[in-house]
């Protein structure tokens, strides 16, 4: 696997940030996009636009095969069983909240309660919290220890009758702790209950196979995945997307319309109203084709070598810390560096090219849990090399000399 | 810009060492203020006396450097001042910080001038003037007893 070659596909790497060579730390947060992902949404709006499913002519019907083409390459992406069960979202986020609401509407009463973790970003927790609101739900957390594993035997142990739902996420954004969804949904299904799966970290840097993981519902963030923005996909099993009500209503999602009476479309329009981001479901079928050039078990292999080498070089550095210490670690690192709040970390390194994130990155019940207020994250994507980690190094060495640490 | 210029000494300092931190005791006065982005909190406690004169301002919160260090440096240059006085060095902070004018009063001493002036580094860095001014926005809402929380987000 030719790194250089993968980098130089990304055009922005060619670009200037503060005179400094961009160090690009921040892919858990969005990827950056390769060329050919964007030639795609350049293209289809120069030569071949139109929307989709709604008119006979030429460019309607092409535009249509097109959207569809990425509706199928994601289901062999994931390893669905039908192209009905993958619905296109804004994005990840809306893909919970779709399930939460008509989930909630169907199944939960008040006292139901739903199950989910202390590492679960907002977008995990706040559709949630709606029920709470609306139905008088219950929302438990499982407990993490304090190297930011779920700790399955407590988690067993907040399953309980009335438990309508649980919803998890595969990768923290902040510990990279890769959660043993496969277990607990096991777990889960001996006591019927459904388990969604967030997958907003996992998809472009784990590999995925809905149907091993058997999992109900599976959240992906396309801007993510090295593709565009304003796409989400939401994986479902057919029974619930049969079963589950319709989310938002509006035009494409209905089959006959009179004054009184609404029937609904098929799947897997039922949930797809409105004009949807047609170029960007387009687009997003380079991404898949870019990650499947490079090969996903290259891909993942690749992070994880640079995540260790991270990782010994990171805790070599007097004075920093790093958050967590899951048994299993994608490209995500959150660290402190004692004496520099990680807002005087993000603008030093920034003025180095490095671009990280800081702060609470939606996490603020992890954060609480683990004592502190916000941290610094470095996440990795494809393109990324050991030097970037050297830079960022150096950087973080830049820090400790302007704040005079020892 | 260099980073020296906004990590000057004077900000490094009260950062890591701030005046005026804790609850103070008799306070009559107290707000709150958030900035959701970052998770800082605040909060602001002041004694204003018949006078209407600041005889106490300290604070409690966490922050990274220049939001410690704005704080504290607002605490030592307010305390002392009237109620009117206090508004107007306020506002000549924050039209430094928004709009990179000059502090003029003539309620503060050139020592304390330069003090202030070492925070005006930070309206070259958009995303961080919000760490140098919630404790400000802060302070104007302990002043007026105001009930509703400061929060970052909210404010224009």
């Amino acid at each position: 696997m030719n790194i250089e070659n993968i980098k130089s596909q990304f055009p922005i790497f060619s670009k200037k940030i503060n005179g400094k060579t961009l160090v690009y730390l921040d892919s858990s947060n969005s990827s950056q996009k390769p060329m050919s992902v964007i030639n795609r949404l350049d293209n289809f709006y120069k030569n071949e636009f139109s929307n989709i499913g709604r008119s006979i002519h030429s460019l309607s019907v092409n535009a249509t095969n097109k959207f569809e083409n990425t509706r199928t390459s994601v289901k062999n992406f994931i390893n669905a069983n039908s192209i009905d069960e993958i619905i296109f979202t804004k994005n990840a986020t809306e893909s919970i909240n779709l399930v939460a609401s008509t989930f909630g509407q169907q199944n939960i009463k008040k006292g139901d309660e739903i199950l989910i973790t202390e590492l679960e970003h907002h977008s995990n927790y706040v559709p949630w919290h709606y029920l709470r609101e609306s139905k008088g739900a219950i929302i438990k957390f499982a407990p993490i220890n304090d190297d930011g594993d779920i700790i399955i035997s407590e988690f067993e142990k907040l399953i309980t009758k009335r438990t309508k739902i649980i919803a998890v996420t595969h990768l923290s954004n902040v510990t990279g702790t890769i959660v043993p969804v496969k277990e607990i949904i096991d777990i889960a299904h001996k006591k019927n209950i459904p388990v969604l799966v967030d997958g907003c970290q996992s998809a472009p840097h784990i590999s995925i196979d809905v149907k091993e993981l058997d999992c109900d519902f599976y959240a992906i963030s396309c801007h993510k995945v090295y593709g565009p923005t304003g796409v989400g996909i939401l994986y479902a099993k057919k029974k619930w997307l049969e079963q589950l009500p319709p989310y938002i209503g509006g035009g494409g999602m209905i089959s006959e319309v009179t004054k009184d009476k609404i029937s609904y479309n098929k799947l897997p329009e039922k949930y797809e109203a409105g004009t949807m981001p047609t170029a960007e479901v387009v687009a997003f079928d380079e991404s898949i084709k870019f990650m499947e050039s490079i090969g996903i078990k290259n891909l993942v292999d690749h992070e994880k070598k640079l995540t260790n080498y991270a990782l010994d070089k990171l805790r070599g550095i007097n004075s920093v810390e790093i958050v967590g210490n899951p048994k299993n670690k994608a490209g995500v690192i959150s660290f402190t560096i004692k004496g520099v709040h990680p807002h005087d970390i993000a603008t030093i390194l920034d003025e180095d090219g490095v671009a990280i994130r800081a702060g609470h990155h939606c996490c603020q019940i992890l954060h609480k849990r683990l004592n502190l207020s916000a941290t610094a994250r470095a996440s990795f994507g494809v393109y990324n090399t050991k030097e970037d980690v050297d830079i960022l190094c150096k950087s973080i060495d830049n820090c400790r000399k302007i704040f005079n640490l020892k | 810009m260099d980073l020296k210029e906004l990590y000057q000494d004077i900000i490094l300092e009260h950062g890591k060492s701030p005046r005026n931190f804790g609850k103070c005791e008799k306070h009559n006065h107290e707000a709150k203020g958030y900035n959701p982005l970052c998770g800082d909190q605040v909060k602001i406690y002041l004694r204003l006396n018949k006078k209407k004169t600041v005889e106490k301002l300290t604070f409690e919160g966490s922050g990274c450097a220049i939001s410690i260090a704005s704080t504290s440096i607002m605490t030592e240059l307010v305390k002392g001042k009237s109620f009117i006085v206090a508004k107007s060095i306020i506002d000549e902070f924050l039209n430094m910080i928004k709009n990179g004018t000059k502090i003029k009063t003539r309620d503060l001493t050139e020592d304390q001038k330069t003090k202030i002036m070492s925070l005006s580094g930070v309206k070259q860095y958009p995303m961080r003037v919000k760490c140098a001014t919630l404790s400000w926005h802060t302070l104007i809402s302990a002043l007026d007893g105001k009930k509703m929380d400061v929060n970052t987000e909210k404010l224009d």
